[in-house]
């Protein structure tokens, strides 16, 4: 990637985007002194900075994930200054914790995003509107194809798959992210029908939730003391890099449901040879992108990962100032990627 | 079109035969006789003509969407499927439409010839009133493309099971020339005496490739070994002085290969002929290069019949004097083959495909390996004791290739497949080294599985040179080991060389780049095998 020197307030460099007057850095890829981190999934906060500054909802995640670092919380709306910019995080909607980061300088703002997804889940911190002269957002599910229904009709649709299933005999196995996904799904599930068995990724960040004092829905970690023959008519919520895995042989008969944004597709269904795809994302669909940018009043558009030229050149057209910037964020990846790892050392651990 | 759409759902959902068939089979119950008749025609690829352009599909999908056209295009592309694009994009439906599948398909088809004003309005009203489901099945009948994951085979299973009639019947009842237009369900399946259609030909009995060593098959005398042969699959049949040609696609190609019609007079009334349409010429094959110039051309000049004559290369008898003989053992069929043969002679428009004659397996071999200089794809291999059986059956019918020509080659452009494979980089552009220059000479497609295709997928992204629409230039880098039937001189490709049926045989990630082959090689297979 070439880097050309700006005077940018917040500028798009090898390392992360980069405040240059506070020489701190939003989601840095490679590790930096300072990093202001947007919310806990792997590709916004890695490995290796020296700080991380992380709302208060956001850091006990962050912290568990990477273990021992230097994290300093911070609330919703309250204002800090560093070398005369003042930073503050503002809700994103995209998971608990996750927040969009306001940037001032000079009377100049900026906004940088993150993830962000403007439907209440019940879970995150709803969505706020933030008006600034630039904005920069994802654009992960930025085509018009991609029009979320309200949650609710998902989880009666999911549901109604357990239930069947359930009369079936057949256990229930569903994926989605680790974290924000699964207790998403979680809080949707109607336990009446049976019981919820987790993948250890999942109930590793369920438990860090939970002790934040947010209540989930009782759940069963899977583990190799649990004879098989307990698992039909249940249901398994794992991450998505566990499926086809050796661990989960261990569920039949079985019935397979994604949840996912991309289930949108039925070549992504097809190829992922999923039963079922629950068209769920905690991602703003095409509406709520256009709703989101253009309720912050920017001028100025800054497209990050996702359909990127794609949508950088449909604001222009509408007449934004908008361009398209390379990060290393992966936004929600149909092969969950984002929480590989966590999931293949779970596997790896509960192998017998 | 409810319940055509809830049935559509059913079957994209799941990919266990058990599951589609019980489904088949209650909607066949469920629905009556048109619609019944008009899904059997969808699922053996009999549809309504196209009436209405995609063009201006996409066009009315994007204002009604109020998107641009080439946002709809881009979404297209990612999408990967038009009807589905079409029914993504549009807003949610406004009234509910109740109309049956039969109705929808008469309002396709009187579209036809029509104002494109009038198109508009008829189709505007059609998704404004479905829902998404429909809209995405109404969509798939004007655009006329309808792969269910539903082969011909599973329908006419199903319908077997619905009708508690034996498969084969019905598989036969199936074939030929029939629309929903022409004929009535109870024609078509339940009368007594199905209409005398001297035309409908048998089902094709199809071989699998042979699975390890053809040793493991037993003793040679059971067997019955000819050379392949590289054209096109045939059924020749003359009834009532009418000759009828059908490929194997179920396609009748009488008047493309009018070399054949004397043999309406030649060949006695009742005998079909199994056989390849083979380009022929001097007492020996052409390549099959020569054959694909003929088809797909509306009209067959006198100068293509110059350049690429045909002859029907034999091997099977499937009705002798009127009679269906399909469940004699090939050793009998082959005799009585013969023996028509013998007695109507043609003048060489139709050949006897050899018996190749041998009493061990490695002279078998011997055999297929010089198929190449022979203009041959390998062999075939048929148990003398076996009955004619329809479509791919193992067992009894075996195809043994001879191995492919390979190459290694470097991957430069990348493009995003479709349906399945729609979001994954899966269709690839390949070159060879031309001094220090790569020269694209292939495109492949498949061979690969999906976890290589994603990591592929990945790697293009990240190593994009530049884009043209959906295609992408890569950074000249992985090297794949192509594999190809043939090769042929080609004056269109820059490369000067055409290769056969080129698919990926492996990911060559222990070879680098300057260690992919030359054009040099490419010429030398071309002067060994071209």
């Amino acid at each position: 990637m070439s880097f050309k020197p700006s005077n940018d307030l917040l500028q798009f460099t090898p390392k992360g985007i980069w405040c240059a007057q506070a020489d701190v850095y939003i989601d840095p890829w490679r590790p930096v002194k300072k990093a202001l981190i947007t919310h806990g999934h792997a590709d916004h906060s890695r490995y290796g900075n020296d700080a991380y500054l992380a709302t208060e909802t956001a850091a006990p995640v962050i912290k568990y994930r990477l273990g021992d670092i230097k994290m300093e919380a911070i609330s919703f709306g309250k204002q800090i200054s560093i070398n005369g910019v003042n930073f503050s995080f503002h809700p994103a909607g995209h998971i608990i914790g996750s927040a969009q980061i306001r940037v001032e300088h000079k009377g100049e703002i900026w906004v940088a995003s993150g993830d962000y997804k403007l439907e209440n889940d019940g879970l995150a911190e709803p969505f706020e509107t933030i008006p600034c002269h630039t904005f920069i957002t994802e654009s992960t599910f930025g085509l018009p194809v991609f029009n979320w229904r309200p949650q609710e009709e998902i989880f009666a649709d999911i549901n109604d798959w357990w239930r069947t299933n359930a009369a079936e005999g057949k256990v229930s196995f569903i994926t989605g992210y680790s974290l924000g996904k699964a207790q998403r799904i979680l809080q949707g599930l109607d336990t009446s029908i049976g019981k919820i068995y987790t993948h250890g990724a999942v109930e590793n960040i369920n438990e860090v939730i939970r002790s934040q004092g947010f209540s989930l829905p009782d759940t069963i970690r899977v583990t190799k003391e649990i004879p098989p023959k307990n698992y039909p008519t249940n249901l398994v919520l794992a991450p998505p890099g566990a499926l086809n895995s050796a661990w989960m042989k261990k569920f039949k008969p079985i019935s397979i449901g994604l949840a996912s944004g991309w289930m949108t597709m039925r070549g992504a269904r097809r190829r992922k040879a999923a039963e079922r795809g629950f068209v769920l994302s905690d991602h703003v669909d095409w509406k709520d992108l256009n709703k989101a940018v253009l309720e912050t009043g920017a001028e100025r558009v800054i497209v990050t990962h996702g359909y990127t030229s794609i949508y950088t050149k449909y604001l222009q057209e509408k007449g934004l100032m908008a361009q398209a910037a390379e990060t290393e964020f992966t936004g929600e990846s149909i092969d969950g990627e984002e929480d590989k790892k966590d999931t293949i050392d779970e596997i790896s651990k509960s192998k017998p | 079109m409810k319940r055509f759409a809830h049935l559509f759902t059913k079957l994209d959902k799941t990919t266990k035969t058990l599951v589609k068939v019980a489904a088949l089979v209650e909607y066949f119950g469920a629905v009556d006789d048109q619609d019944r008749m008009w899904t059997m025609a969808i699922l053996s690829h009999r549809r309504p003509k196209r009436t209405v352009k995609t063009s201006l599909l996409r066009q009315w999908a994007a204002e009604l969407a109020d998107i641009p056209l080439w946002l709809f295009e881009e979404s297209y592309h990612k999408v990967g499927d038009l009807a589905e694009t079409i029914a993504l994009v549009l807003p949610p439906a406004e009234g509910q439409h109740e109309a049956s599948l039969t109705q929808w398909i008469e309002v396709v088809k009187s579209l036809d010839k029509k104002e494109e004003e009038y198109k508009k309005k008829v189709v505007v009203d059609a998704w404004q009133g479905l829902t998404y489901n429909e809209r995405f099945v109404f969509n798939k009948l004007i655009t006329g493309g309808f792969r269910v994951g539903v082969s011909q085979k599973l329908m006419m299973r199903a319908l077997a099971q619905f009708e508690d009639q034996d498969e084969n019947v019905i598989a036969h009842r199936l074939m030929g020339n029939w629309t929903p237009d022409t004929i009535t369900y109870e024609e078509l399946i339940r009368a007594e005496n199905p209409l005398d259609d001297i035309s409908r030909p048998y089902p094709f009995y199809l071989a699998y490739a042979l699975e390890g060593e053809a040793e493991n098959l037993g003793s040679p005398e059971d067997w019955q070994v000819e050379r392949k042969w590289d054209g096109i699959r045939g059924q020749l049949i003359v009834r009532k002085d009418n000759l009828f040609v059908w490929s194997r696609g179920e396609e009748l190609v009488t008047d493309k290969f009018p070399e054949y019609l004397p043999l309406a007079d030649l060949l006695p009334n009742g005998t079909v002929i199994d056989g390849e349409i083979l380009p022929f010429r001097d007492g020996r094959p052409l390549t099959f290069n020569v054959l694909q110039t003929r088809i797909g051309r509306k009209n067959v000049t006198k100068k293509i019949l110059e350049s690429a004559p045909v002859i029907l290369m034999a091997y099977d008898l499937l009705e002798y004097e009127g009679e269906d003989i399909r469940q004699k053992p090939l050793r009998e069929r082959r005799a009585l083959l013969e023996k028509v043969l013998a007695e109507n002679p043609t003048n060489d428009i139709i050949k006897l495909s050899e018996v190749v004659a041998f009493d061990r397996w490695e002279q078998a071999s011997a055999v297929r390996a010089e198929s190449r200089t022979q203009f041959c794809e390998g062999l075939m291999i048929k148990r003398l004791d076996s009955d004619y059986k329809i479509g791919r059956k193992k067992g009894d019918w075996w195809k043994w290739k001879v191995d492919p020509l390979t190459i290694d080659a470097v991957m430069l452009y990348a493009q995003q497949g479709s349906g399945r494979r729609a979001n994954m980089f899966t269709d690839y552009t390949f070159a060879v080294w031309d001094g220090d220059n790569l020269v694209p000479f292939a495109k492949a497609y498949s061979g690969l599985t999906d976890a290589e295709f994603n990591k592929i997928t990945a790697w293009v992204r990240k190593n994009t040179k530049e884009r043209f629409g959906p295609v992408r230039s890569v950074k000249p880098e992985l090297v794949f080991e192509l594999a190809f039937e043939g090769i042929n001189k080609s004056t269109r490709h820059k490369s000067g060389v055409a290769v056969r049926f080129p698919r990926m045989l492996r990911w060559r990630t222990d070879k680098k780049v300057e260690d992919a082959n030359t054009l040099e090689d490419l010429k030398q297979l071309l002067e060994v095998y071209g």
